[in-house]
């Protein structure tokens, strides 16, 4: 059978009134998840796959809407019908994330207590508490264990959390171009990202709602950055090049070289649509995301309590989360003597790459996955 | 013929038999539920055999993605790295035994490797073509580069780039103050040579099972 797409999907949502205890303190005391499924749950309930999203993804992973035709979803190339993540045999989910801007509770929501947005009284939620409510979700649709649980970037980040969170609820963890912290790096391009936003006159302390405005510029600045550290050296070298916008220099602050196009382009179409506190709210989960803290740095300690097998992947070219950084998780998985393997795929294209068609990725989830009982 | 399904996996286990001769030779000398790596190990045959039959904690370094690739589609744990660059990242005397089959000939780094290895295991098992059989020297008596089954490539596309012999290697060892602890000989029929056996001169195939002195 040919590949193709898993075709019309319409987003689902699920009301939780029991209160959610954040890490961070706070409580929602009522939340909503919006969330879409591709494939059939079987009837022994053993086929789930969840995939968690990075940082400006949504549950919207596969398949179009029927009145938006050209709204794809993000990760279409990888699950469907025959695809790596093949829905004629797998359930698989996608959820937004709390705090999400896609129709998930998140700062952009009334606030019951005062009929207004959340905004700057949104609680901090972290990569731990997200994987609390993917649990609760997954406990309303009746799914006990995941097959397996996927994710790249921050989405793996939570992949990995589900198998120390509930280790009896996991089989397979597939943890893609992710780390098991961020480095000093990592956060230092978020705080920028995050100081491009707060210091946005429009940014109002985070309640812009009120006033009918969006911090535009902080949020195109953030993403204008984020974009720079998803993409490699050679990538922007062999797209761009010193490429210009008019043919000859016009010594202004305009655009004169095509990548400014490209990254002011990307940076003005994003901030058309994501929620600036959401934005903020993520980078911070990210900056926070060590599941080693508590056991002294020690990963290996961390995941001792594991029972799922890992496939990790990671891309030559991927220096925001780098090969290194995932042999970490590999090193640590080893010494708890967990199932794992580890592939480290050629590709030009950064850490993009995780999201971009790539025969030896593809082949070797789709040779992975095709050894995962259901 | 009775297959075994391993855990969590839809993997069917192949008898010993229809291991490589030299695979299931290795098999036998690993002891249930040891910590084995598997380096170079292809498409992991020997390791699905092991984790199905001897319950190891297993895992293989391969290098080339299309072995990683069957590694991953026969459920066994597969880690891709360049032997070339050692084995950091593992713990000092983390393995029970730590195998390559066939491998160390095509090595850059071999003095390296074979001290890696057993900084990392306990035990090691090195297999390797003997350059000195028999029917090697004749060949190069008679003025040609020898290919048989152990030595399969012509001069010109051979991915070996190390030659040596049962002698050779016992040589290494005793430099590198490694204990061999056990050898066995295959000849070009794969039949096990007897332990008195002047492996050097017999032996098409040399399997060594190796400690630190």
């Amino acid at each position: 059978m040919a590949v193709r797409s898993v075709g019309v999907v319409s987003p689902q949502r699920m009301v939780f009134d029991e209160p959610l205890r954040l890490k961070s303190g706070g409580v929602l005391p009522r939340y909503e998840l919006v969330y879409e499924t591709y494939g059939e749950l079987n009837a022994a309930k053993t086929n789930a796959v969840l995939v968690c999203h990075a940082l400006s993804g949504s549950h919207h992973v596969a398949g179009y809407y029927e009145d938006d035709p050209k709204n794809i979803g993000w990760w279409d190339n990888f699950v469907g019908p025959g695809k790596p993540l093949d829905t004629r045999k797998f359930f698989v989910i996608g959820v937004n994330n709390l705090g999400g801007c896609y129709g998930s509770t998140g700062p952009k929501s009334i606030d019951p207590e005062t009929g207004e947005p959340y905004g700057s009284r949104f609680p901090f939620v972290t990569v731990e508490d997200w994987v609390e409510a993917q649990a609760r979700l997954a406990d309303r649709l009746g799914i006990s264990e995941f097959a397996a649980v996927i994710g790249g970037s921050l989405g793996g980040m939570q992949a990995l959390s589900w198998a120390l969170q509930y280790p009896e609820r996991v089989r397979h963890v597939l943890a893609i171009a992710t780390a098991p912290k961020l480095s000093a790096q990592n956060i230092a391009f978020n705080e920028v990202a995050r100081q491009a936003i707060l210091t946005d006159p429009d940014f109002h302390g985070g309640d812009y709602y009120r006033y009918g405005v969006v911090p535009k510029r902080g949020l195109m600045l953030a993403r204008m950055i984020g974009h720079i550290t998803y993409l490699s050296d050679d990538a922007m070298a062999e797209k761009f090049g010193r490429a210009l916008k008019h043919g000859a220099f016009r010594y202004s602050y305009d655009v004169e070289f095509e990548i400014e196009s490209y990254l002011r382009y990307q940076g003005e179409k994003f901030s058309r649509y994501f929620d600036a506190n959401t934005y903020l709210l993520t980078t911070r989960a990210l900056d926070y995301y060590d599941p080693a803290a508590e056991y002294g740095g020690d990963l290996a300690q961390a995941f001792a309590r594991a029972q799922a097998r890992f496939f990790v992947l990671s891309f030559s070219t991927d220096w925001r989360f780098s090969p290194a950084r995932s042999r970490e998780i590999v090193s640590a998985l080893v010494h708890s003597e967990k199932p794992v393997s580890y592939l480290e795929i050629e590709s030009k294209a950064g850490h993009d790459s995780f999201l971009l068609e790539h025969p030896h990725y593809h082949a070797a989830v789709r040779a992975y996955l095709n050894q995962v009982a259901v | 013929m009775s297959t075994v399904m391993t855990p969590d996996t839809n993997e069917t286990v192949q008898p010993e038999s229809a291991l490589r001769f030299d695979l299931a030779a290795i098999a036998r000398w690993v002891q249930p539920e040891e910590r084995v790596l598997d380096l170079g190990c292809g498409d992991g045959a020997l390791l699905a055999y092991l984790s199905a039959t001897k319950r190891v904690v297993g895992y293989g370094i391969e290098n080339d993605v299309n072995r990683v690739i069957a590694c991953l589609d026969r459920g066994v744990n597969v880690i891709q790295s360049n032997l070339d660059q050692g084995l950091a990242g593992f713990e000092d005397g983390f393995f029970d035994r730590v195998i390559m089959s066939q491998a160390l000939q095509a090595m850059h780094n071999t003095q390296g490797i074979l001290q890696e290895m057993l900084r990392v295991g306990r035990e090691a098992v090195v297999s390797f073509p003997n350059f000195a059989f028999w029917k090697h020297r004749k060949s190069i008596l008679e003025g040609w580069m020898p290919v048989s089954e152990s030595l399969p490539h012509q001069w010109f596309n051979t991915p070996n780039i190390r030659f040596f012999t049962v002698a050779d290697f016992t040589t290494l060892c005793d430099l590198l103050d490694i204990e061999i602890l056990e050898w066995m000989g295959f000849d070009d029929r794969h039949q096990p040579l007897p332990p008195d056996a002047d492996l050097n001169f017999l032996a098409t195939l040399a399997i060594a099972r190796l400690a630190r002195r």
